[in-house]
């Protein structure tokens, strides 16, 4: 008896609770004679989480698995393979998301700003390809990254460049993973996810202008190997740098080069080191002077483009939708009092006060001088190290891969007539 | 001599490697384990703040995908089941009948359906609304707000940055941990959870 009456108050009071929420309706909820009982109100649920750990363990299997056919097997059929399965799964069934490229912004902004919560996906789809990478070369770009695997799968003609064309190009990569950190650390926008070129066509839904920039590099990627691996993508900078460090790289004989000059030109992507026959030793003295030229003429560089990017600081800070109506409102403070764009018209109806939005517009902007700046800065540097690096000559005997551009796809490797453990050279299939 | 002095030179090379490297893994993975200490086990999608929302359209516009993953949902247990619903007619609308040109939805997405004197009830069929917020400006407007735009779950691609919430004029976009996303509009404007 006792227990009907304690059941029957807790049904009024959260009945009660429940009417109070919905108590000053301008119309009160029916109540029908017809006994007709309303719908439920839908809530579609997200995927499963589960499928998030999912796609960690097929980043980790595939790139073992890869690392092993390149660097093991040495087969370049297994990693064309793996690579329309990294196209399949990572590109058209995970529609292109979570990618490693990406990733890097989340980290920054993750560093930059503590409330955010970057997801452990996320996390691991940047740490592991660098610590492949710093092992075993640049395994991810060549068949586990989606973005590299399609445009792989459409090299039909290579062409090849200039070595000057391609330093020259090699530079964008920089800046654009200069700018990313820039827009990612002030909150103010992911680049790389919005001007990801392939992302339209994995999705199978994009606008036009997203799908002709996709088609354009697939196109381009017909005859110039990989344009967006070797020319933009910010995240190959980074795998660039660790990959240098690599313990094992993929080589391209298995055993002692016989200098036959076959791989030659096997390689689409001008990644191979060409034999540097050995010249006379040029004079101590230019040698000091040039480097010495060198160290001054790297931090002026440094100042410069730190002054460069700073002085465009107000530029580049709006694309921050914060500055962009702030400096709207300060240069028109009439707009106000009319009815002119939707966020005027939100910031009206906000209840913010005008001072309040020019402090944060003026904080955001002082983090763009100071970023524009570091930025700046970092990219004199690397114009710096380009041009010392280009004045240094290293001597080679063998034709190696180039261990920061190589990306491991194991084309030159067929190319190679010389057989493991055996004196016998295998007759070639081409 | 000669081949002494190149060997050694290869071992300051691999010597110099070797440290670069382990240094790296260790920043990389020391990295690692400081942003995932506030990070495991809670995984985060894209809530829409119907309170916040001033049903500017840009969600119909600005969504990576066509149509876009945020579509209405109908909180039935606000709706006082109108005849005269502000959702479902255009304020100039001639008569109270299903015709299009009575219409608010550009895509005639509400389904109306007659259930007792005087009520009518109103679906949503998902498939063919796009997000614009325009009934749910109507309803806000004239009704009791039942109406609210929220995305749904099941179609968001939970991109890196929401491209809506770059756009949103009323900051209404923040990402939460996925158990319950959904955030409504209550009659007294208030954020509420159903």
């Amino acid at each position: 008896m006792k227990k009907q009456i304690i059941v029957i108050l807790f049904l009024i009071f959260t009945s009660l609770q429940f009417t109070s929420v919905f108590a000053q309706q301008r119309f009160p909820k029916p109540e029908f004679e017809s006994g007709h009982t309303q719908p439920p109100t839908l809530k579609p649920e997200a995927r499963a989480p589960i499928l998030e750990y999912l796609d960690i363990v097929v980043l980790l299997v595939s790139l073992s698995l890869v690392t092993w056919l390149v660097l093991k097997k040495r087969s370049r059929i297994g990693v064309l393979l793996m690579s329309i399965f990294s196209i399949a799964y990572f590109g058209f069934f995970r529609e292109g998301c979570v990618c490693s490229v990406g990733s890097l912004q989340n980290i920054v902004l993750a560093i930059f700003n503590p409330g955010y919560h970057i997801p452990i996906s996320v996390l691991v789809f940047f740490a592991v390809p660098l610590l492949f990478s710093l092992f075993y070369g640049r395994t991810f770009c060549a068949a586990v990254c989606p973005l590299g695997a399609i445009q792989d799968f459409f090299l039909l003609r290579p062409v090849s460049m200039k070595a000057w064309v391609q330093s020259v190009l090699g530079v964008i990569p920089y800046i654009y993973l200069g700018l990313s950190i820039l827009y990612a650390a002030t909150s103010t926008d992911f680049v790389i996810c919005r001007y990801d070129p392939f992302i339209g066509i994995f999705r199978l839904n994009a606008t036009f202008m997203m799908f002709v920039l996709g088609g354009a590099f697939l196109l381009i990627s017909m005859f110039i190997g990989r344009p967006y691996c070797r020319f933009l993508c910010p995240y190959g900078v980074l795998l660039n740098l660790t990959s240098r460090l690599s313990k094992k790289h993929l080589t391209i004989t298995p055993a002692a080069c016989i200098q036959c000059r076959l791989c030659e030109d096997s390689c689409p992507f001008g990644a191979i080191n060409k034999p540097v026959p050995a010249k006379v030793a040029e004079d101590r003295k230019t040698i000091i002077r040039r480097y010495s030229w060198m160290i001054i003429l790297i931090p002026v560089l440094m100042f410069i483009g730190g002054w460069t990017v700073a002085s465009f600081h107000e530029t580049l800070a709006k694309v921050n939708p914060k500055v962009r109506l702030a400096s709207i409102i300060h240069e028109n403070p009439t707009i106000l009092d009319e009815d002119t764009s939707i966020d005027i018209d939100a910031f009206r109806s906000s209840g913010k006060t005008r001072a309040e939005l020019f402090t944060e517009a003026a904080d955001i902007v002082s983090d763009f001088y100071l970023g524009g700046w570091i930025s700046g800065a970092f990219l004199g540097l690397v114009f710096g190290l380009t041009l010392t690096k280009l004045t240094i000559i290293r001597y080679r005997i063998d034709y190696t891969p180039n261990k920061g551009t190589c990306f491991s796809c194991a084309r030159c490797v067929d190319y190679c007539p010389v057989v493991k453990d055996k004196i016998e050279i295998k007759t070639l299939k081409i | 001599m000669t081949k002494e002095k190149s060997n050694k030179k290869i071992d300051r090379r691999e010597f110099l490697n070797n440290t670069f490297r382990f240094s790296l893994v260790v920043g990389i993975g020391g990295l690692g384990a400081v942003l995932a200490k506030n990070t495991l086990g809670t995984e985060m999608v894209w809530q829409l703040d119907a309170a916040k929302c001033v049903q500017c359209g840009r969600c119909a516009t600005d969504c990576v995908l066509t149509p876009s993953a945020v579509k209405l949902i109908h909180v039935y247990d606000m709706c006082g089941y109108c005849d005269l619903c502000g959702g479902y007619f255009r304020p100039e609308a001639k008569d109270r009948s299903t015709a299009a040109e009575n219409q608010l939805c550009p895509t005639s997405a509400i389904e109306r359906k007659f259930i007792e004197e005087p009520f009518f009830e109103y679906h949503i069929n998902a498939d063919l609304c796009i997000g614009c917020a325009k009934c749910m400006k109507g309803c806000g407007s004239f009704g009791n707000g039942s109406m609210q735009i929220q995305v749904n779950h099941d179609l968001c691609v939970n991109c890196n940055e929401c491209s809506i919430a770059r756009v949103c004029p009323s900051d209404a976009y923040t990402r939460v941990p996925a158990n319950d996303p959904y955030l409504f509009k209550g009659t007294s404007g208030q954020s509420m959870k159903i």
